[in-house]
């Protein structure tokens, strides 16, 4: 596929997506909708761990840890000033600024890519212990209780920007799920393309020559890193607006074993795959949910094992190298008759960067 | 002094179970570069086996040392054949594959035995030190610990199964050409660490509540203190355990048990940024 061509269907897909949001409402029930705006928020979620695992080659084991800082950074916010505005900010801030604390603290320490798993789950499992343990009047941020174990009730949800009193419809609600996750989308898509997103991948593919070309791989990552943990937080923020309650279990490491298989069965290196497996595999869970045959942990374990060994590259990759080689072959098959030569170029072309 | 007393046993008992736990880890991270991450079902597995045989009439000691360990080491065997041998060097893909196979595991069990079980009671009873009352178990705990910690290096140090599967571990190729089949040496091992952990897991079903998903509440243990205690199987993981198991029970008697947690896992992260070799990889070079 050549760069115009592509460039036009991603354009097509993503007007496609932007169409679909829009008239969504109108098509399902509040219900569906309501799933849906929960599969949105969770799909900017595997988008965040999409990007920095897959673009920047940082397996966190605790994408959580920013996802349920965001959810609390918003609802803790959200309560005291009654406001969404600032909260939705600081739901995005407070991860990032996290991680670049523990980020500088991993890269800068030169920690290989075992043990940055082993410190993003631990650091998940202090964020659990921690915010399970703080119930009573003394855990209390300005106004808002942090409710231990139980959790934070009621939390506001979204309003109209700097306009408190206009809460949003669920439909509301909806179409700024949705188009966050375009955004979001588009976003990252954007910053793969700048000379940042190359130097990325870069890294990700190794590390010794980019820093020979002059580049700090611990800063790249740092800031890959960084954004990862914005985007989750931004995540945390859309669901506490879906459930208007957060609770402790927004760390458990169920989750975050979750967003990984997401990222499995849809595809690493592409930030389509994550969407695609969100998708899929939240789908799955609600329908495993409705009847009693099958435990959802058996379905996905099951799930994610047979992916590692049998389609190790997930869904997304997979069914455009299958179409990629069908075009070649079509295209081959139309050259044969004029007698022409056929040396078909090999069909690998660099990872990411479509 | 009598406070000190139970203190001190209570950081002993702390490190011994966290020992026992991360034994079966460690021998198959430290030999095989292998991440467990289904280690707490292995454990939950053996609790479940011990228990399940207890209630049926089986001694509780066979119960908990026999069976346990024996069926957890099939198990492992079976994993080992149908699932890690595909992934030997690919660590990431190991750590996943495992991931979703505890996943499996957990919902095999639910699907199975549902989310409760009737545990059993603790063995020995209890007694005193000064106004304070502690059970014997503690003190079978720490015996079983040393046992296995001399068991363990025995078996590895002076048997032929022990020097085979260390050379294995070193250099495969060359063990190969010397006519040593790794791919066998690597099925012993891993079974051998699985049942290593069943054991673990029968000898702590007395003192831990039974259910499918106990085995999340000790994997992330296990995984930090192995990573902590680096490469050598023993010496790496009774000094990580020694170390976490002291900060956790000191952290828990000065402040509440949850931060005792919090704190161990502290000690983990600022243990691993300073040492990313772990312990054994700065103080213990060239032991097992």
């Amino acid at each position: 596929m050549n760069g115009p061509v592509k460039l036009t269907l991603q354009a097509l897909a993503i007007l496609a997506a932007c169409v679909a949001v829009a008239v969504m409402p109108s098509y399902v029930d509040l219900f569906q909708l309501m799933q849906f705006t929960l599969f949105c928020s969770m799909a900017v979620l595997a988008l965040s761990l999409g990007f920095i695992w897959g673009f920047g080659g940082i397996l966190s084991f605790g994408q959580t840890a920013f996802f349920g800082l965001g959810a609390y950074a918003y609802a803790v916010t959200a309560i005291n000033f009654q406001d969404s505005t600032p909260a939705i900010l600081l739901a995005v801030l407070v991860p990032a600024l996290f991680a670049l604390a523990l980020g500088y603290f991993v890269f800068y320490g030169r920690i290989s890519d075992v043990y940055l798993g082993v410190i993003t789950l631990t650091v998940t499992l202090i964020l659990f212990n921690v915010f399970n343990s703080t119930a009573g009047d003394a855990y209390a941020i300005g106004s808002a209780r942090l409710g231990g174990f139980n959790g934070m009730p009621a939390v506001p949800t979204f309003n109209m920007p700097f306009d408190p009193s206009s809460i949003l419809f669920p439909e509301q609600s909806w179409y700024v799920t949705g188009g966050a996750l375009i955004a979001v989308y588009l976003g990252l898509r954007l910053l793969l393309r700048s000379s940042f997103g190359r130097v990325a991948i870069a890294v990700r593919e190794n590390e010794t020559r980019a820093a020979l070309l002059g580049y700090d791989p611990r800063l790249v990552k740092l800031l890959v890193f960084v954004v990862g943990g914005g985007v989750a937080g931004l995540a945390g923020a859309l669901y506490v607006n879906w459930g208007a309650f957060v609770g402790p279990t927004i760390f458990a490491l169920s989750l975050s074993a979750e967003i990984i298989i997401w990222i499995c069965i849809g595809g690493l290196g592409t930030l389509i795959g994550p969407i695609v497996g969100c998708f899929l595999i939240e789908y799955l869970v609600s329908q495993i949910g409705t009847q009693q045959a099958f435990n959802a942990n058996l379905v996905l374990g099951a799930i994610l094992v047979v992916f590692v060994l049998l389609l190790p590259k997930g869904l997304v990759p997979t069914v455009r190298d299958l179409l990629l080689a069908a075009g070649r072959l079509a295209r081959e098959r139309n050259r044969r008759p004029a007698g022409e030569e056929t040396h078909a170029l090999p069909g690998g072309h660099p990872v990411g960067a479509e | 002094m009598d406070l000190a007393a139970i203190l001190a046993l209570n950081v002993v008992n702390g490190a011994a179970s966290l020992f026992l736990l991360c034994l079966g880890l460690a021998i198959i991270f430290g030999m095989m570069r292998i991440i467990n991450l289904a280690h707490g079902e292995f454990v939950m597995l053996g609790a479940y086996a011990a228990v399940i045989s207890a209630n049926a009439g089986v001694n509780i000691f066979v119960a908990m040392l026999v069976v346990a360990p024996l069926f957890v080491g099939l198990v492992g065997l079976v994993v080992e054949r149908c699932l890690i041998r595909f992934l030997y060097g690919r660590l990431v893909d190991s750590m996943l594959a495992t991931w979703g196979l505890s996943l499996l595991i957990v919902g095999l069990v639910t699907t199975i035995f549902g989310n409760t079980m009737q545990g059993v009671a603790t063995p020995f009873g209890g007694f005193s030190i000064g106004a304070y009352r502690t059970s014997w178990y503690t003190l079978f705990l720490l015996a079983v610990a040393l046992v296995m910690l001399v068991l363990i290096y025995a078996i590895l140090r002076y048997t032929r199964f022990g020097l085979i599967a260390r050379a294995v571990m070193q250099n495969p190729e060359m063990a190969a050409v010397l006519g040593v089949s790794p791919a066998r040496i690597y099925m012993a091992t891993f079974s051998l660490g699985a049942a290593v952990t069943g054991l673990a897991g029968g000898v702590l079903a007395p003192v831990s509540g039974i259910t499918p998903v106990m085995g999340g509440a000790y994997v992330a243990k296990a995984f930090i203190t192995v990573v902590g205690g680096g490469a050598a199987i023993i010496s790496g993981t009774s000094s990580a355990s020694a170390l976490f198991g002291l900060v956790n029970q000191l952290g828990a008697y000065l402040t509440t048990p949850v931060y005792g947690e919090v704190v161990l896992f502290l000690a983990a992260i600022v243990l691993i940024r300073l040492l990313p070799q772990g312990i054994s990889g700065r103080f213990f070079k060239g032991t097992i």
